[in-house]
């Protein structure tokens, strides 16, 4: 018997921390897509909850509830990161288990936001993208998905891209800086 | 270009993928004949105006969308999600 | 000359950089050309096509005649403009277009050669004979006129794009634009503020004249200093607007290091920017415009405007004698500064016979400047008026024709701006470019209190478009004078011999070009833009175009508005390629995939070819193995004898999932889906609508209501986007959910006659062939980590595909490999699989390229007939189904040593080899090592029916003829035994 050891996808590539920014990696346990069924977003959105304590986020929002989080990621389709859910939810809609598919990154400092004004092609002013907001967009010519948190940004590409999407963000942190 | 995607709000147009002309939602029937799947797959127009075409919202919700804009002025008239047009016709029908 | 207490330089700080190798002694808040102006320099440049020496006209970013080149090697910047070059400690300057120096170009014996190079010229002598055009005089011509080169070497300089987002975006930061800023931001608006120069204030800097009892620059610098405080204001400077795009978006070019001495590595040089913005306001203020008189373009003769500003900005005095030359009020600045800072103004000269100004200097009202003498610097001027023509004795000469409002951005968008007769210049007119309004002199205001009005009352306009109402914002006092002017254009020319009066500098067009232009009926604006080439120089006619259309609109007897005007597009000034490119360059052109084996496979020395963005090995080399023939050849023979593993992880996964998941597949495959059995895997294949082949795959029924289909690598998007569409357009009543699994599963396909012994020695439950028969499915438990199992072959083996959570995928893959070598195999490449399908038949895109059908690879009967499908109507078309289409065969040499090459083209024994007598082409090919020849696929005309038949194979680029047998696609264990047993 073999003992398989697991990697994340930003293995050997992350922390890095670049002037007063820093990039990490968020392991993730577990996350699985969400899509209720045809008719049923209401009562997948209270079934969700009674799950786990998020309710099915709206487009650009997120949800969250203790360490889980609900967040958006397309039409009629979200996220759940932070817990495994039941079998039971999928008669309120499809589950698929993505716990590996995507690269899940941190970007803090207070120039963060200047590094994916680079980017990415979206308004992500204080006043236009709050705490809890997330959009998808692209970065680069990457789908990604990014979420503003309370100390930054939570950065997701597909796995396959990490490499790209780091060397990405590490050589936009080093220009802003240089311009410091 | 900026389109206003109705899910996800204004965005770029690098989030977009442009399909073509909108009579792709009006799929004849199997055996409606010659003309009107040649119609429906080969002839287009090419108006200097107002047109409806496609676009996907690629990078963003992934909806299929009907942008009805104008190729002189390029003035956006109107975002619709094509489910939403689609269901809105059957309704009509 | 430095004039002593003029200028808002800091003398405390000395700069020195050199200029062609000479050194200039500047200070900080110096220009290129305000330093070495300072320092006596008259020739900045030399002319693009006759190499007549050229100096500087003007303070900013529209200027013609100082073209400079910074650096050299890798970062040599070519046709930098001198007037905006701002210097630092040991900047190189050189100047262009001359050999050996601007100041003694050998090449000025072009302008001699003058009278035969007029317009149209090259279009008239070069035509014959046609072919030295490209071998001769193109070179030639290139080699003689043009602007500054790049130094040939790899550019490394690093360079950036951003976006930014906005309610008001003010483009220009001169008295209008700060007024607009200001009145904006303080009702709270989000305001970005863009200017191209390192200093707000615009004209204010260059000009004497005071705001609110305070000098202008100083209430620019307090208005500055207020809006730098402001949260909701970012500034932008050394930044120029370059274009207005749709829906509110703007281009902007920021130059970020180059007026840094020493740069780090990881600072832009450029940064391009992308504004959104939901309202704007162009303050862009106007440019001075010339007067055209023979010999007009002599160095020392410039914009009166920029004469008075290198006075009062820079405290730099243009000459020791100089006069004024203009026919509006304006002009007369320029005389009074440079009296009042105590430099000798010979003349001001006025055209208009009315004028009223008064100054103490030489006044002469109805004159004209008629002609200069000084070939490398003005020496001499010749003015006519009613008491006959007077020679003066000058080393500067300031002129303006009036001013043009920079409209520009006005006109990005098929906008075209109306003439005025009162200011004798094209004006905005409204709804030019949605959400844009032009304000201040660049709507037509002349004084700086309209302008600071014209400003304030936009603002609030564009405050309540935004929904915000003004806080109070007094509007300050200012210069109000009237802005007089009468129209003057052309000298008449009464001298004799050949002169020229020049239009656009930076091409070399005279107004003998242009009258030329009309003489050849080249009437139309357009026309003579492109006959005489005004207007298309990087300036894009910024200093010359109306002079040129008035020119053109007296030759032709039309009046101004009835000749028209050239639009203007983007971009404003030159923006170089790397700014626009920022970010794409090297491995930033496109992103990079990597399966979770790529390591491994690294490590194994692997080569990699590019397969759409994906990386995947080509082969492995092992030690001993000379060429790439010899690894492939190793791994198929591994494959056919014991078993090779690879990762197929890039091939496309969509999980599909709903009670209508089936149906769904049954309507965007051409056969039937909702009949597999779960726990089953059935081959499809979709069609495009128009009958023709989109992609093909194996799809997997996991569950009753879950499906996972699988994509060809290169189509995964494609399909996905397909899918989405038939889904929200064409079945938007069907319950069906699907999502992209490709990056969830590390999947690995195990081939050859071993492969259930290897599965078997890590699988937690053993399969054998009842279990797991052919085309079988399931979850599966690797050391406790759940995997997916499906029995599927691409090789014709007894062949598995295992798939695990990609986090296991490296893990997983080096065991496989390790346990394959001890069992006599080992992992394979791209090359090997390519050789596996060839010689089963089974097609790739090379096959399904888009532009055959169901019925060309031999699948038609593949259309179901119980059900519609995306395609099916089209498929059935005739000519869809005809015996003469090209056909999908397997093609064998007769000699058998013989190389095939994809490519080729096919041709019936006994035919000419012509291009029309081709009946086919070869699509693959590859050295089978199961039958000891090259083995190849292809289509060709009926060719299910020509099995057997010889015919001949040509590729005229590899020199490959020779004749080769057509066979069925599959040549290689046609029963299927092998992947059943």
């Amino acid at each position: 018997m073999a003992d398989y050891i697991a990697k994340t996808p930003c293995d050997g590539l992350l922390p890095q921390t670049i002037g007063s920014l820093t990039l990490t990696e968020t392991a993730v346990d577990r996350m699985t897509s969400f899509m209720p069924w045809k008719g049923r977003e209401k009562t997948a959105s209270k079934a969700l909850k009674a799950a786990c304590g998020v309710a099915f986020p709206g487009p650009n929002e997120t949800s969250a509830s203790g360490d889980v989080q609900a967040i958006w990621t397309g039409r009629g389709q979200c996220f759940i990161l932070g817990v495994e859910l039941p079998d039971g939810l999928s008669a309120e809609g499809a589950l698929t288990d993505q716990s590996d598919a995507w690269a899940v990154m941190s970007l803090r400092g207070d120039a963060a936001v200047d590094v994916l004004a680079r980017l990415c092609p979206v308004d992500l002013r204080d006043a236009a993208f709050k705490p809890g907001d997330t959009v998808r967009t692209e970065m680069q010519h990457m789908m990604v998905s990014v979420t503003r948190m309370d100390d930054g940004f939570q950065i997701m590409v597909m796995r396959s891209f990490a490499k790209t999407a780091v060397h990405d963000l590490t050589e936009t942190m080093k220009a802003i800086a240089a311009r410091a | 270009m900026r389109i206003k995607c109705p899910l996800c709000g204004e965005r770029d147009r690098r989030e977009f993928y442009y399909q073509g002309a909108a009579i792709a939602l009006n799929r004849p029937a199997p055996d409606a004949g010659d003309e009107a799947w040649n119609d429906y797959i080969h002839n287009r127009e090419n108006p200097a105006g107002r047109t409806k075409d496609l676009w996907h919202h690629e990078a963003g919700c992934s909806a299929w969308l009907v942008v009805e804009r104008n190729t002189v002025t390029h003035e956006i008239y109107g975002v619709e999600l094509a489910e939403d047009v689609k269901r809105g016709s059957k309704n009509a029908d | 000359m430095r004039i002593n207490g003029k200028g808002l330089i800091d003398r405390s700080t000395p700069i020195s950089f050199s200029f062609d190798g000479k050194k200039v002694q500047g200070f900080q808040g110096d220009t290129v050309a305000s330093a070495a102006l300072a320092e006596g320099r008259k020739i900045f440049g030399r002319s693009f096509k006759y190499h007549r020496p050229r100096g500087v006209m003007t303070t900013g970013s529209e200027e013609p005649n100082a073209l400079v080149t910074l650096h050299s090697g890798a970062a040599q910047d070519p046709n930098m403009r001198a007037t905006t070059q701002e210097i630092f400690e040991g900047l190189q300057v050189r100047g262009q277009n001359a050999w050996p120096s601007v100041d003694r170009d050998l090449m000025g014996v072009n302008d001699l050669l003058a009278p035969f190079f007029g317009a149209g010229f090259y279009y008239k002598t070069f035509m014959w004979p046609g072919a030295l055009w490209e071998k001769l005089w193109e070179p030639m011509i290139r080699r003689a006129a043009g602007l500054g080169a790049l130094s040939g070497e790899h550019d490394t300089s690093r360079n950036e794009k951003a976006y930014a987002f906005c309610d008001l975006l003010v483009i220009g930061a001169g008295p209008a634009g700060l007024m607009a800023a200001l009145t904006a931001a303080r009702a709270g608006a989000d305001v970005i503020l863009a200017d191209e120069d390192a200093r707000l204030g615009g004209r204010l800097l260059l000009e004497d004249e005071e705001i609110e009892g305070k000098p202008g620059h100083v209430w620019a610098a307090d208005v500055t200093a207020e809006l730098m405080g402001m949260d909701n204001v970012r500034v932008m400077t050394r930044t120029t607007v370059t274009g207005a795009f749709d829906q509110g978006t703007y281009g902007a070019l920021e130059r970020v290091a180059q007026h840094v001495a020493a740069p780090s590595n990881d600072t832009p040089r450029e940064c391009f920017w992308r504004i959104v913005a939901k309202r704007a306001i162009l303050a862009a203020g106007a440019l001075e415009r010339s007067v055209a008189f023979a010999n007009n373009d002599r160095p020392g003769i410039m914009m009166a405007g920029a004469v008075r500003g290198y006075l009062n900005r820079w405290g730099v005095a243009a000459g020791q004698k100089v006069a004024v030359f203009g026919n509006n009020d304006n002009a007369w600045r320029t005389a009074r500064d440079l009296k009042s800072a105590g430099v000798d103004v010979v003349a001001m000269i006025d055209s208009r016979k009315d004028a009223t100004g008064e100054g103490d200097f030489p006044i002469i009202t109805g004159g004209m400047v008629s002609d200069t003498r000084g070939r490398s610097g003005l020496r001499e001027i010749t003015v006519q008026s009613a008491s006959g023509d007077q020679k003066f004795e000058v080393d500067c000469l300031g002129v303006s024709g009036g001013w043009n409002p920079s409209v520009h951005m006005m006109c990005h968008m098929n906008g075209r701006p109306a003439w005025d007769e009162a200011t004798q210049s094209f004006l905005p007119v409204d709804n030019m470019v949605p959400g844009l309004k032009a304000v201040g002199s660049a709507a037509g205001k002349f004084s700086t209190q309209a302008v600071l009005e014209d400003a304030h009352a936009e603002a609030i306009s564009a405050l309540l478009d935004l929904g915000l109402t003004s806080a109070d914002t007094v509007i300050p006092t200012a210069e109000d004078g009237a802005h007089n002017i009468e129209g003057l254009w052309e000298v008449p020319h009464i001298s004799k011999g050949y002169k020229r009066a020049w239009l656009d500098f930076q091409n070399d067009v005279s107004t003998k070009d242009v009258r030329q232009a009309a003489k050849e009926n080249f009437a139309s604006v357009e026309h003579m833009k492109r006959y005489t080439t005004q207007g298309m120089a990087p300036d894009q006619g910024k200093n010359s175009n109306v002079n040129a259309l008035a020119i053109l609109a007296d030759a032709t007897g039309r009046d101004i508005p009835t000749t028209g005007t050239t639009t203007f597009r983007p971009p404003y000034v030159p923006v170089s390629l790397a700014a626009l490119g920022a970010g794409a360059r090297g491995k930033g052109f496109a992103p990079e995939r990597f399966v979770t084996s790529h390591q491994a496979t690294v490590d194994r020395n692997a080569p990699m070819i590019e397969a759409g963005l994906w990386y995947r090995p080509s082969y492995y080399p092992r030690p001993g193995e000379k060429t790439w023939r010899d690894s492939c050849d190793r791994e198929v023979n591994m494959v056919r004898n014991a078993v090779g593993v690879t990762d197929v992880s890039t091939l496309g996964k969509i999980d599909i999932q709903g009670p209508d998941a089936g149906k769904f597949l049954d309507f965007v495959y051409i056969n039937m889906f909702s009949t597999l059995k779960v726990g089953r895997v059935r081959y499809g294949l979709m069609l495009r609508e128009d009958g023709h082949v989109m992609d093909d795959g194996t799809t997997a029924r996991m569950g009753e209501n879950h499906y996972v289909m699988t994509t060809t690598t290169a189509a995964a998007g494609q399909v996905m986007k397909h899918l989405e569409f038939v889904h929200q357009v064409h079945c938007t009543d069907m319950d069906v959910r699907m999502i992209s699994t490709t990056e969830q599963w590390a999947q690995f396909a195990v081939a050859g006659p071993k492969s259930r012994e290897l599965l078997n020695s890590i699988l937690d439950e053993k399969i054998d062939n009842e279990s797991w028969p052919f085309m079988a499915c399931g979850e599966v438990s690797l050391s406790g980590v759940n995997g997916r199992l499906f029995r599927i072959s691409f090789s014709g083996e007894h062949a598995y595909e295992i798939a695990v959570p990609s986090r296991y995928g490296d893990a997983l893959f080096r065991d496989l490999v390790s346990r394959a070598e001890t069992l006599g195999g080992g992992v394979y490449g791209m090359e090997a699989l390519n050789v596996l399908r060839i010689e089963k038949g089974f097609i790739t895109h090379a096959e399904i390229h888009g532009r055959v059908t169901a019925f060309d690879i031999g699948m038609g009967r593949m259309v179901s007939a119980k059900k519609d499908c995306i395609g099916k109507t089209a498929s059935q078309r005739p000519g869809l189904n005809l015996d003469e289409r090209e056909q999908l065969v397997g093609l064998k040499p007769l000699d058998g040593a013989q190389q095939l090459s994809s490519g080729a083209h096919l041709f019936t024994k006994g035919d000419a080899l012509t291009a029309d007598n081709s009946q086919g082409y070869v699509t693959s090919v590859g050295y089978s090592t199961s039958l000891e020849c090259f083995l190849g696929m292809g289509f060709l005309v009926n060719g299910r029916a020509r099995i057997g038949e010889q015919i001949q194979f040509i590729d005229r680029l590899r020199d490959i003829i020779t004749t080769v047998e057509v066979v069925e696609p599959v040549v290689f264990d046609p029963e299927g035994g092998r992947a059943r047993g």
